[in-house]
């Protein structure tokens, strides 16, 4: 074996803590090194070039890099060594900067020697690399998008002008979702259907876009290329392709009822256009509501009540036997655009919505001014209305925590237009609007803020307590602390508008459900990063943007709704899709057939074959569960192999000194040791008895393996990984924790502190408490002494026996 | 003439001793003025419950000059309401109790009329002294 070892400077970086002459120097008495370098730039096309140089030079099959993360860096240097035609698998690097020299900078000769031992580390690792592969599998252009409001409308049309094939689903009638329902939109207070319409309108016409209305997502299996999608289209009763849309059906139809669309605010029949502009532009009937189908569902008979609208339809598109459709299909993508529910205002009794008439939420005030401009009877605002602000936002009483962002400046909105349309119509209106905090942060919303201002709409600093109503006159008493002026408003309002906040929407929460797709904090669908992968999901080939990620208005949907489309592209034009071939692997002469391996693996991705296991690499995520049920050790894991493990181990603390302590933290790579460089950027200075070791989960980290390291002189060890909301692996945080728990049980038989070995589960921004464990985890080793000789070989001597029996 | 203050590291400790007997993150007030507009004593008050929480962000010790503290009731209105989950109530017994452990009584049962005495509630008297007397 030929070994080349490089330790970079970057730049002072790391020179300047750590000698990275003395790290070259050891780095060379190890085995099979055949040399090692030094140099200020390893990253830099010199850098790489030199590597290329030395492995064609001097036949290096194997290569260390001693340097930043892998998770930074690891790319560049596999596609350095695919250049000089070495397997890019037989590279790794040691991370000498963020786990080192950028949080031991206080002390370089600790530094110096955890970098010596670090790279010995990378060094045994890299011994025991194997060659491998990356897994490629083809991939169309087929898209799914779920939900056409705005932002799946842009998302579809981005795709379909592309040339993608997409398939928009859509649970009501018609696309165009809350923005629809809008009267017109801030900053610009452009006429929300106008602008909309047109952009609805494309959808049909593009030739790319297969829409269905009316339909819901039943069952989605599979992964990214292969998404097996069923949805069922709910009968509409009237034939799409025979209706003209002349609307002759309205009128004789004797069901009355409120209009959704309208937030209920006008009456619709039980035959009805959507809204004016719906698309596809398309009477229907309401099932739940026609006499006729009531009758059919009742009786489970075809009925011949009423059928007025079939009769005044000289078209003959009304079928009232229509049965519900189920449509089956494969895209390679999905995008989320479910949206967002408005907050249910009766859950704020105090408010009074729902018991008191003339109290409001704030989407049917949209409604009402846009029947105001069209000239249509509606409801009469009264002279005095006054807006309460952050309802089902900022207000834990409710469990809702997160500010709605769009609320203050929709009542701004709301406020502006009901000022000027009294100012043209010369009426007398005064408008207040009762604010916790008024934040207008887009852009040219400050300024539209303090025009509403100069219209002479006052913002009043106060969260009303209580709203009550007058039963004779039903005028409306707020009660509210000016909070900037230290008084008390207790006032009358012909209206009061209640702004209500948002949730992800009930659809949403089943999309969520079908997709197994996570969730945040907040209820809405979570991102795979909150800045630098802001439209991803845990979930490879899906992607979120709207509402449904969080609250936001709509230049922002619109905006990620783009960018959704742009990611699911740069996916499917490839052709193919690469996996790191981190894959569970059988060993077939070693396996006896026990089978207890097909149990432990959460994806099904285990199976028994002739009595030996087989695992398929297209279910296998990589977590290592399995590699603890095998009691021959015959299952292991490419890229962290039972081999490459243990040497790792081994490494750490064959040089352990009389009076040194070393805590091994196994930290994945999805958190634990991205919070370990995050530490390292931040240069947040911790113990430097730390060796971070990177592993896919936490649970590949077997009993076995941590017994060996107690057994060599390990004074601490701590597993790293999410928190269970954010893990990849289904089952996986729950066996690590097991796995701690028999240790634990273990050092107590033996008379050893049990604290000696833990689990924490790291969200990405756990800083402090990252430092605060690992000093925690290094002291324990030092006011406990290490494990004492006779204790490490009663471990040695029993790893097998309590594998056994515990 | 608008009062001025300076805000020094005595401050804090009068702040974090709030905290740490009312066991309220005081903190997190926004001063949205829920309390005070849902408080049923406000009309006796010198100055309202959120104005007691955010003096006691910056640790103002005058905020016991003023009669707030001992007019509130403890009915927990505000604690039901408070969007950011405080209970204002156990930041003004908290008050009261760093006042109090100062020997200090509020009411004076002698000081009482012998008439009004006579026609108290007993249950008021011992409410009474039990909140407001060390």
């Amino acid at each position: 074996m030929r070994i080349g070892v490089y330790v970079c400077h970057c730049g002072g970086n790391i020179s300047d803590v750590v000698d990275v002459k003395a790290v070259a120097q050891e780095a060379k008495k190890q085995g099979d090194v055949i040399f090692a370098k030094d140099y200020s730039h390893m990253c830099s096309g010199n850098g790489q070039q030199m590597v290329i140089d030395d492995i064609k030079e001097h036949k290096l099959d194997k290569v260390l890099i001693s340097a930043c993360s892998p998770l930074f860096h690891g790319e560049t240097f596999k596609a350095a060594a695919a250049k000089a035609g070495l397997n890019p698998y037989l590279i790794e690097m040691s991370n000498i900067r963020e786990h080192c020299a950028w949080v031991h900078f206080d002390d370089k000769k600790k530094a110096t020697e955890k970098a010596k031992d670090l790279t010995k580390i990378g060094i045994e690792k890299v011994r025991n690399n194997e060659p491998l592969e990356t897994i490629k599998t083809p991939i169309g252009k087929r898209v799914l998008v779920i939900g056409g409001g705005i932002a799946g409308i842009q998302a579809a049309l981005d795709l379909g002008d592309a040339g993608y094939k997409v398939h928009l689903v859509e649970k009501k009638a018609t696309i165009g979702g809350k923005m629809a329902q809008l009267s017109r939109t801030f900053p610009t207070n452009d006429c929300a259907a106008c602008i909309l319409g047109s952009k609805m309108a494309d959808v049909p016409k593009n030739k790319n876009i297969k829409l269905s209305t009316s339909s819901e997502i039943e069952k989605v299996e599979g992964t990214i290329g292969n998404f097996k999608v069923t949805i069922k289209k709910k009968p509409t009763y009237v034939h799409p392709d025979a209706c003209v849309s002349c609307g002759d059906c309205v009128t004789p139809c004797p069901v009355s009822m409120p209009d959704e669309m309208q937030w209920g605010v006008t009456k619709r029949k039980a035959i009805y256009l959507p809204i004016d502009f719906a698309v596809p532009n398309k009477y229907l009937i309401d099932g739940d509501k026609c006499l006729n189908i009531k009758a059919q569902k009742k009786t489970g008979k075809p009925s011949n009540v009423c059928k007025l609208c079939q009769k005044a339809c000289h078209q003959d598109a009304i079928d009232f036997s229509m049965k519900p459709e189920r449509e089956e299909f494969t895209v390679d993508t999905i995008i989320v655009t479910t949206g967002y529910d408005v907050f249910d205002a009766t859950r704020k009794p105090e408010y009074g919505y729902g018991r008191y008439e003339n109290v409001m939420i704030a989407p049917e005030v949209e409604r009402v001014i846009v029947h105001k401009g069209e000239g249509t009877p509606t409801i009469d605002m009264g002279e005095r209305i006054a807006f309460i602000q952050c309802v089902g936002s900022r207000d834990e009483q409710l469990g809702i925590e997160y500010c709605s962002r769009v609320c203050c400046m929709y009542a701004t909105k709301l406020s502006q237009l009901l000022k000027s349309m009294a100012n043209v119509n010369n009426e007398k209106k005064e408008l207040y609007v009762f604010y916790t905090d008024m934040r207008t942060f887009g852009k040219g919303y400050e300024e539209y803020y303090k025009a509403t201002q100069k219209m002479g709409v006052k913002f009043v600093r106060g969260r009303p307590a209580e709203v009550i109503e007058d039963p004779e006159t039903k005028k409306l008493t707020i009660k509210v602390e000016d909070t900037l002026n230290n008084r008390i408003i207790e006032s009358e309002f012909d209206k009061v508008v209640l702004s209500v906040g948002m949730q992800l929407s009930e659809g949403g929460n089943e999309i969520a459900e079908i997709l197994k797709i996570p969730k945040s904090e907040d209820g809405f669908l979570q991102e795979a990063h909150p800045k630098f992968r802001p439209v991803d999901t845990g979930k490879d080939g899906i992607f979120i943007a709207g509402t449904a990620q969080g609250p936001k208005d709509i230049p922002d949907s619109v905006a990620q709704a783009s960018a959704t489309a742009s990611r699911a592209m740069r996916l499917m034009n490839q052709g193919e899709i690469t996996e790191e071939p981190l894959k569970a692997f059988i060993e077939t002469d070693l396996c006896d057939g026990c089978g207890l391996c097909v149990d432990s693996c959460p994806p099904g991705a285990i199976t028994m074959r002739d009595n030996k296991a087989v695992v398929n690499p297209v279910l296998c995520k990589g977590c290592g569960m399995c590699i603890a049920s095998c009691h021959v050790d015959a299952i292991d894991l490419n890229m962290y192999t039972n081999k490459q493990m243990l040497a790792q181990v081994e490494a750490a603390l064959k040089d352990k000194k009389e009076n040194e302590r070393i805590v091994l933290v196994f930290a994945n790579d999805m958190c634990g040791y991205k919070l370990a460089d995050s530490v390292g950027t931040a240069k947040k200075a911790y113990n430097d008895a730390v060796r971070i070791i990177k592993v896919p989960s936490t649970s590949r980290v077997t009993t076995k393996l941590m017994l060996q390291a107690f057994s060599m002189g390990a004074d601490g060890i701590l597993l790293a990984d999410c928190e269970s909301k954010s893990s990849d692996f289904a089952g996986s945080l729950e066996m690590a924790t097991e796995n701690v728990n028999k240790i634990k049980s273990i050092l107590t038989e033996i008379k050893e502190n049990p604290e000696r070995v833990m689990i924490f589960q790291f969200a990405t921004v756990m800083l402090p408490k990252f430092v605060m464990l690992m000093n925690k985890m290094a002291k324990i080793g030092n006011d406990n002494k290490p494990i004492s000789k006779a204790n490490r070989e009663i471990l040695e001597k029993n790893i097998s026996k309590w594998l056994f029996e515990k | 003439m608008i009062k001025k203050i300076k805000i020094t590291s005595h401050n804090q400790t009068f702040y974090e001793k709030v905290k740490t007997i009312s066991g309220e993150d005081i903190a997190v007030c926004d001063r949205c003025g829920v309390c005070t507009g849902s408080c049923p004593l406000t009309i006796e008050m010198e100055i309202s419950p959120s104005n007691i929480m955010k003096m006691v962000q910056l640790g103002q010790e005058d905020v016991m000059d003023y009669n707030s503290m001992w007019v509130c009731s403890t009915c927990n209105y505000c604690t039901a309401r408070c969007p950011r989950g405080l209970d204002v109530s156990k930041v003004t017994e908290a008050l009261r109790q760093i006042r109090l452990r100062t020997s200090f009584d509020k009411i004076q049962i002698d000081k009482i009329p012998k008439e009004e005495l006579k026609d108290l509630p007993q249950i008021a008297l011992v409410g009474a002294f039990r909140r407001l007397t060390s």
